[in-house]
């Protein structure tokens, strides 16, 4: 197994670690299995997100999708923010390895957590079926 | 600074074994079998070398057997002798929960053929009862699997005690004994061991070479047809560089054994005091019956392979049984036999020494590792539900 450059940067200098005393959406997900979890804390302005951080335990790969996830989508509206796949978070570490694949998941299903609850807390509406992920099903 | 503290995946390779090694290619480069002189010399360095082996853990020369490492001696050793038993009745293996894979997965392999296995507990402290040996010894049973000291935890198991119920009772008694061999005293027939499996890249041998101490009278199965190589039980043209510089591996280990512990015990015993100051940090395995240069630790709210990438990035290297190193997404199975929690195990390192290590780089691990894990516990959500749960 190795780990592209891209991710071993972003793993040892991770971009946006901490939290957001005064989020306005919070998300924590978990993989059951290998035990770890991610949480991202969101700043949000009209439907922009100005601000993010995020709090990880979990491997290298997770702390570095961790982090590149929340550079794409700082400063991004929430529709665009939604969008985030795993793959996409993948290509920009310039891949993973095959075992790692997992650990990208969490990063696109913390985001859409973290927007769930804003909705939530706003009593904002919206498609239950957008949000409807199932935490195992990478495995 | 450069540490490497991962020398129970693999030790460097010694000065003595390098030098035994080198005129093995350039002037001792006949084949054994060969009957001219130059195959003669290369027939007399394999002879020499299964002698001082031999030598190292009290065996006869002609008990001592050539294999391509650990792995293969542990397949050869159980299924041999698994089928050798099976022709009496005998389809019943006990080994512990704890084995490394080469045991345990061949054991499975066993069990699909339709052997019986019972795989015994080691309780908190990594080590099995010889009591529960006893008590598992079947009219049936075939073989007991036991290995020497654990490649992970680095306890040491009552392979005496073991061997010696064992030959009361008639069975038959293997130990995988690769994290042991050049590491403490080993004499195979004071142990009343059967078979034993070792490897030389664990003491500074090459890699690619071991053996399997196989006692007179136990008629194996050949493992490779072929040649009259290993008497005719492993077949193939002997890698004579590997075996010479493995056998010149152990003899410098074993003579300088007695200093060597005591310098490691004591390298051991300061890493180990500098861990426990860290919070919530655990030692795994009886702490007295372990291997003189294993550490194994545990760092709550912390992953695994983040530490030990962490610990790359300062020159330090070491390993994990966290679940994220393993490829399985479960933690070590070691880890988990000795009744650790998932979260717990999760957050293990493991340093493992040789005598190359000095102090001074025991000193400049514990002042790495306490600013890693407290990074790491910055930003870990699982220390973040640790701390409140102390605080309530
Ligand atoms: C206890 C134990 N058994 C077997 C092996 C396998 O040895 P080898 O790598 O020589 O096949 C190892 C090495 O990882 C080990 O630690
Ligand atoms: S987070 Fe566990 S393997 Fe990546």
């Amino acid at each position: 197994m190795e780990y592209s450059e891209k991710v071993m940067e972003h793993f040892t200098n991770p971009h946006n670690v901490g939290k957001l005393d005064d989020a306005d959406g919070v998300g924590e997900v978990g993989n059951a299995k290998c035990g770890d979890i991610m949480k991202m804390y969101l700043k949000i302005e009209n439907g922009i997100i100005t601000d993010v951080k995020f709090n990880t335990y979990g491997c290298a790969s997770a702390i570095a999708t961790s982090s590149i996830a929340t550079d794409m989508i700082k400063g991004q509206p929430i529709s665009e923010a939604l969008k985030l796949t795993n793959k996409a978070v993948v290509e920009a570490l310039d891949g993973l390895p095959a075992v790692k694949i997992h650990c990208s998941v969490l990063a696109e299903q913390a985001i859409k957590a973290a927007v769930k609850d804003y909705y939530d807390k706003n009593g904002i509406e919206y498609d239950e079926a957008e949000f409807h992920f199932n935490e195992e099903h990478h495995h | 600074m450069k540490v490497y503290a991962d020398n129970a995946a693999t030790t460097k390779i010694s000065k003595k074994a390098l030098q035994a090694m080198m005129p093995c290619f350039e002037t001792i480069y006949g084949n054994p079998s060969s009957l001219h002189s130059v195959g003669q010399d290369a027939f007399h360095a394999v002879r020499d070398a299964r002698i001082t082996i031999a030598e190292c853990i009290n065996a006869d020369p002609d008990d001592v057997y050539f294999s391509s490492g650990g792995s293969e001696s542990d397949n050869w050793a159980i299924k041999g002798a698994a089928h050798l038993m099976a022709k009496k009745g005998k389809k019943h293996i006990i080994s512990s929960k704890f084995e490394h894979h080469a045991v345990l997965h061949t054991l499975n392999a066993l069990e699909k053929e339709g052997f019986e296995i019972t795989l015994l507990d080691v309780y908190e402290n990594g080590i099995v009862k010889p009591e529960d040996v006893k008590n598992a010894i079947r009219e049936d049973t075939a073989l007991v699997t036991i290995m020497y000291a654990n490649n992970e935890i680095g306890t040491i198991q009552p392979i005496g005690e073991i061997g010696a119920i064992c030959r009361e009772k008639g069975v038959l008694f293997h130990t995988d004994a690769v994290q042991a061999v050049g590491h403490i005293p080993i004499d195979v027939q004071a142990d009343n061991i059967d078979m034993m499996s070792f490897s030389g890249h664990k003491f500074h041998g090459p890699k690619g070479i071991g053996g399997l101490y196989c006692k007179k009278g136990i008629r194996l199965p050949n493992l490779i047809e072929g040649g009259a190589q290993e008497k005719n039980r492993r077949a193939g043209t002997e890698n004579v560089p590997a075996i010479v510089g493995m056998a010149a591996a152990l003899k410098d280990a074993c003579d300088n054994m007695e200093e060597n512990t005591k310098k490691l015990i004591a390298m051991r015993e300061q890493l180990i005091e500098g861990i426990l100051k860290i919070d919530l940090s655990r030692i795994n395995g009886d702490r007295e019956h372990r291997l003189p240069g294993n550490v194994s630790a545990c760092f709550e709210g912390v992953e695994g392979e983040s530490l030990l990438l962490y610990l790359d990035l300062m020159g330090i290297s070491a390993s994990s049984g966290s679940a994220c190193t393993s490829g399985s997404l479960d933690p070590s199975h070691v880890l988990l036999s000795i009744g650790l929690v998932h979260e717990v195990a999760h957050g293990s390192l493991r340093l493992s020494l040789c005598e190359d290590n000095t102090p001074e780089e025991m000193e400049y691990i514990l002042e790495k590792l306490p600013p890693i894990i407290d990074r790491l516990r910055d930003m870990s959500p699982l220390w973040e539900k640790i701390q409140k749960e102390r605080t309530k």
